[in-house]
């Protein structure tokens, strides 16, 4: 198949790349543009370790073709913090110890992100739904959901 | 039709290391000139924080900053051989091999320090990278320019060798006694669950345990593994299975969809208490921790299931259908 241009903002940049037309946004994430924060888990909608955020809406990304992904605003882990400049999910998720492999990680954070970016002020029961599409088979989950609940408290206090 | 409370409890002694034929490990140390120390394990972290640990050992055992310490795993090319990362080991073993290799490095450390300082090396104190002349503070250096002074004018290597083994222990042909472990980690877990007898269904609604667990070198890890292996164990007692539809093996799991795992709408309450009882021979104490966590919750939660219904589905894991099947077979015979 001949290969196709898209053209999408990538973490507020605009980033034009060439991809076979069926590829994935995962794939495209990964091994064109060489974002490997993004996690490349199950390949079938199963794990959430590929979330990235398209409009600020959470999408598994490797259900997504890259190519509907043109003229849109994508998200990925490494746009929101760096290591000397962590968003403070990340910062909390590191307080917390919130990973141990690591795997789900910039997954969960990516949907946790998309959960206070529309409402701040969430419950337990509120996150843990939010994140029920990300699994994670090390932490059982609660240091994750401390980590993001400790976040939900800043930013009431601030 | 009703829903019903049940609890159960259990308890697990767990063994740390094996010993198949003998269960060794090595580790390597060295340092930089810039006074950081490599340390090289062909050992593995798979996410239980066996890097973070080591390097707090090896901090501890040197008196170098945790900070100064970079813990390489998992190449078993570029390290010394180690036996792997199961059987809940790796703390105790490899943490053992670090703690010798760490003390023959801090003493050709002290060697060098002790020619720059001149004074005898068993008159100096290293504490977190500054080293003195006990009794003398104001004569005083750090590994830094002891490190420097090593490579650029002795000419030597600061390093250190350490293995850890634990000898194979054979059967004892009149007995049958053998000393297959070197140290025992405990749990006990009280499960609660809510079984719904017109769905089959059961909810853990709340796991407590107790843990002892040698002397802990990292507390928040420790309590990591704590909580992810009840979630785990949880998870084997009422969904893990690779063949859901057996004995029909052709309907065997492809994904997450049929190999079904908690999501974060799935975990009870978790409470645990941590005792710590230092083993002889573990390093500072160490036991294994991380496999023991998913042992007891599953026996207490069949024992929860037990309670609350009657009856026993000792197959796991304990499905829906399981347990109505097991709800109608008694159900059959009592009438
Ligand atoms: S890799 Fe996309 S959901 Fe698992
Ligand atoms: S930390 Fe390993 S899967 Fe979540």
């Amino acid at each position: 198949m001949e290969s196709i241009t898209v053209t999408f903002k990538l973490n507020g940049k605009t980033t034009a790349v060439a991809i076979e037309p069926l590829e994935s946004l995962r794939t495209v994430l990964r091994e064109h543009l060489h974002l490997h924060a993004t996690k490349a888990g199950c390949g079938q909608g199963g794990c959430g370790s590929c979330t990235v955020l398209v409009n600020d809406e959470p999408v598994l990304s490797c259900l997504m073709l890259a190519a509907l992904a043109d003229g849109q605003e994508v998200t990925t882990l490494e746009g929101i913090g760096t290591p000397p400049h962590m968003h403070p999910l990340q910062t909390a998720f590191f307080d917390r110890f919130a990973a141990q492999c690591g795997y789900c990680s910039p997954g969960m954070i990516m949907a946790a992100k998309a959960l206070l970016d529309k409402n701040p002020h969430p419950t337990r029961a509120e996150i843990a739904e939010a994140l029920a599409g990300n699994l994670c088979r090390c932490t059982g989950y609660v240091a994750i959901l401390d980590a993001i609940e400790d976040v939900v408290t800043q930013m009431q206090e601030a | 039709m009703a829903k019903h409370y049940g609890r159960g409890i259990a308890a697990v002694n767990y063994p740390t290391g094996m010993n198949l034929g003998g269960d060794p490990t090595q580790a390597l140390i060295f340092c930089q000139p810039t006074g950081g120390f490599s340390v090289k394990l062909a050992s593995t972290d798979l996410g239980q924080g066996l890097k973070t640990v080591i390097a707090q050992i090896a901090a501890e055992a040197l008196g170098v900053p945790f900070d100064s310490v970079i813990v390489d795993t998992g190449d078993t090319d570029s390290a010394p051989h180690c036996m792997g990362t199961f059987a809940s080991r790796a703390t105790h073993r490899v943490g053992n091999a670090v703690i010798m290799a760490a003390n023959e490095a801090r003493k050709a450390l002290l060697d060098v320090a002790a020619e720059e300082m001149e004074a005898a090396p068993e008159d100096l104190v290293l504490e977190n990278g500054e080293i003195y002349v006990k009794g003398a503070p104001e004569r005083k250096t750090n590994v830094f320019n002891v490190a420097l002074a090593a490579h650029f004018k002795h000419g030597k290597t600061i390093s250190g060798r350490g293995i850890y083994l634990k000898q194979k222990s054979g059967l004892d042909p009149e007995t049958g006694a053998c000393d297959p472990d070197s140290t025992e980690a405990h749990a006990t877990t009280v499960a609660e669950v809510e079984v719904d007898d017109e769905t089959g269904e059961v909810k853990v609604l709340r796991l407590a345990s107790a843990y002892e667990v040698g002397r802990q070198i990292n507390p928040e890890m420790v309590k990591g593994q704590i909580v992810s292996g009840a979630v785990m164990g949880m998870s084997h007692a009422l969904m893990e299975t690779v063949f859901p539809y057996y004995p029909a093996l052709d309907h065997h799991t492809y994904s997450f969809g049929e190999y079904i795992i908690p999501t974060a709408l799935d975990i009870p309450e978790i409470e645990s208490v941590v005792l710590e009882y230092p083993s002889s021979n573990g390093p500072y104490g160490v036991k294994g921790v991380g496999e023991m966590t998913a042992n007891s919750p599953i026996p207490a939660i069949v024992n929860a299931i037990y309670d609350a219904v009657g009856v026993w589905v000792t197959d796991l894991p304990v499905t829906p259908e399981k347990v109505l099947r097991a709800l109608e077979e008694r159900s059959l015979e009592t009438h």
